[in-house]
């Protein structure tokens, strides 16, 4: 089971790895899905599940809602100090379990939510490790900033400006 | 000795040096200046005796013969005979002579934090997290009742973890594929391993830790075989396809023996 679930772990995060923040558009806001919203505050672990995914993954895996490639949206209302709120949604992204979309909303430079967009399986079976993959995968998805940790061993070629400018910006966070 | 009239601060600062960042988190009651001037003025030291980038450096000397072991600082005497011990503590995986010539850089940086965390202690430093490049070396608690949590990146996946460390008393190396400045080769082949992407260890003391880290990439796929029969310490690895294992998996729920070092996935 654990093994099941890493594959869809490592699918979807395959998904949202490819994700960026820079562009702005327009789609539609699909809700009823699990998501996890982050507390802005600093302290503690800022992830709460919301939402049931048996419902979604319940429907049939028909035309989809939304659009099949890689799309950005507009901001919604602005948080208060300015920021826009721009949310970017991944690819869809066909498992051996289904299909699965998942929306990124960043709000200023910060993520502020990560949401599945579609959760679909194709049986019962499916269902339920969707049912049971999706709070695991939240959790990986979602990186340090919310995971309350206090630093960061190892790094790639590839990430190592950004954990620079993470690790930096924990530095700078407690400079006095 | 602290003096009454020393100043002690919590900081967070930012050394450069071996090519790489030292992140220094010192929490209450914190250092005076001058104690952390000297942790400072130790990296650089280290740095300017056992680069292997600088070609008048004791090792560099050491090694290509202009000067013997008895001409060098006593702390190259303690560092090789400590790689000496881990080579046999690690099957060979790890060896100060990897690639042939004399080059202990797989346990410097680790065993530099190390001692730097030691003098921190020494001048009164009771909570504190160092970071030089990915190896980490924490005492203490970041806050009353809370331990230390470092996160493990993912090597594949950029800007994820793969993992958090969690523990008081915690040492975090990550070796692998991407790791900066260094390229590790299986000593038995001269070889670079290629079936792992990292392997992330967690102990107490960073000096062997990081030297573990570098032996069980070394070894592939026998590094789980290898993990599994350390005591004291955890590992979490992810191989070149992505895929992860770990040692005692842990969940968010307090154990008994809370005060070990984990990781949680």
């Amino acid at each position: 089971m654990k093994r099941v679930i890493l594959s869809v772990i490592g699918t979807v995060a395959g998904v949202v790895a490819l994700l960026s923040f820079k562009t702005e558009g327009q789609v539609a806001n699909i809700g009823g899905l699990p998501s996890a919203g982050l507390a802005r505050a600093s302290s503690g672990p800022g992830v709460t599940a919301s939402g049931s995914p048996t419902d979604a993954s319940r429907s049939a895996a028909g035309a989809s809602r939304s659009a099949a490639g890689p799309t950005s949206s507009s901001s919604s209302a602005p948080v208060s100090g300015g920021s826009p709120t721009i949310a970017f949604t991944g690819a869809a992204e066909q498992t051996r379990y289904g299909v699965v979309q998942v929306k990124i909303t960043v709000t200023g430079k910060t993520i502020t939510n990560v949401a599945f967009v579609r959760l679909e399986a194709f049986d019962d079976h499916s269902a339920r490790i969707n049912s049971e993959a999706a709070p695991i995968l939240l959790h990986e998805t979602l990186t340090a900033q919310s995971a309350h940790i206090d630093s960061v061993s190892g790094a790639s070629y590839t990430s190592q400006g950004y954990l620079e400018s993470l690790q930096s910006a924990l530095d700078a966070a407690g400079l006095q | 000795m602290i003096s009454p009239t020393d100043v002690q601060l919590p900081l967070r600062r930012v050394e450069h040096c071996m090519g790489t960042a030292f992140s220094f988190d010192i929490r209450s009651p914190g250092v005076s200046p001058q104690s952390f001037a000297a942790v400072q003025a130790w990296l650089h030291w280290v740095d300017n005796t056992f680069s292997t980038y600088r070609p008048d450096s004791q090792i560099i000397r050491l090694a290509d013969g202009s000067i013997t072991l008895d001409q060098c600082a006593p702390e190259v005497r303690e560092v090789l005979d400590r790689c000496t011990a881990l080579e046999a503590e690690t099957a060979g995986y790890f060896s100060a002579r990897a690639a042939g010539a004399l080059d202990p850089s797989g346990l410097v940086k680790g065993w530099a934090i190390e001692q730097a965390s030691r003098m921190l202690v020494e001048r009164g430093s009771s909570n504190h997290c160092v970071n030089g490049g990915g190896d980490v070396q924490c005492v203490g608690r970041p806050e009353a009742g809370a331990q230390w949590r470092i996160g493990i990146a993912h090597p594949l996946r950029p800007s994820q973890l793969a993992g958090v460390a969690v523990g008081s008393h915690l040492a975090v190396a990550t070796s692998g594929t991407a790791e900066r400045g260094s390229h590790i080769v299986d000593p038995h082949t001269g070889a670079a391993p290629t079936a792992l992407a990292s392997v992330t260890i967690v102990g107490r003391d960073l000096a062997t830790t990081d030297a573990y880290a570098t032996a069980a990439f070394a070894m592939g796929t026998r590094a789980r075989e290898w993990v599994e029969t350390l005591d004291g310490f955890s590992a979490l690895i992810v191989h070149a396809d992505g895929t992860e294992w770990a040692t005692h998996d842990g969940d968010d729920a307090a154990t008994t023996d809370g005060e070990r070092p984990r990781v949680l996935r």
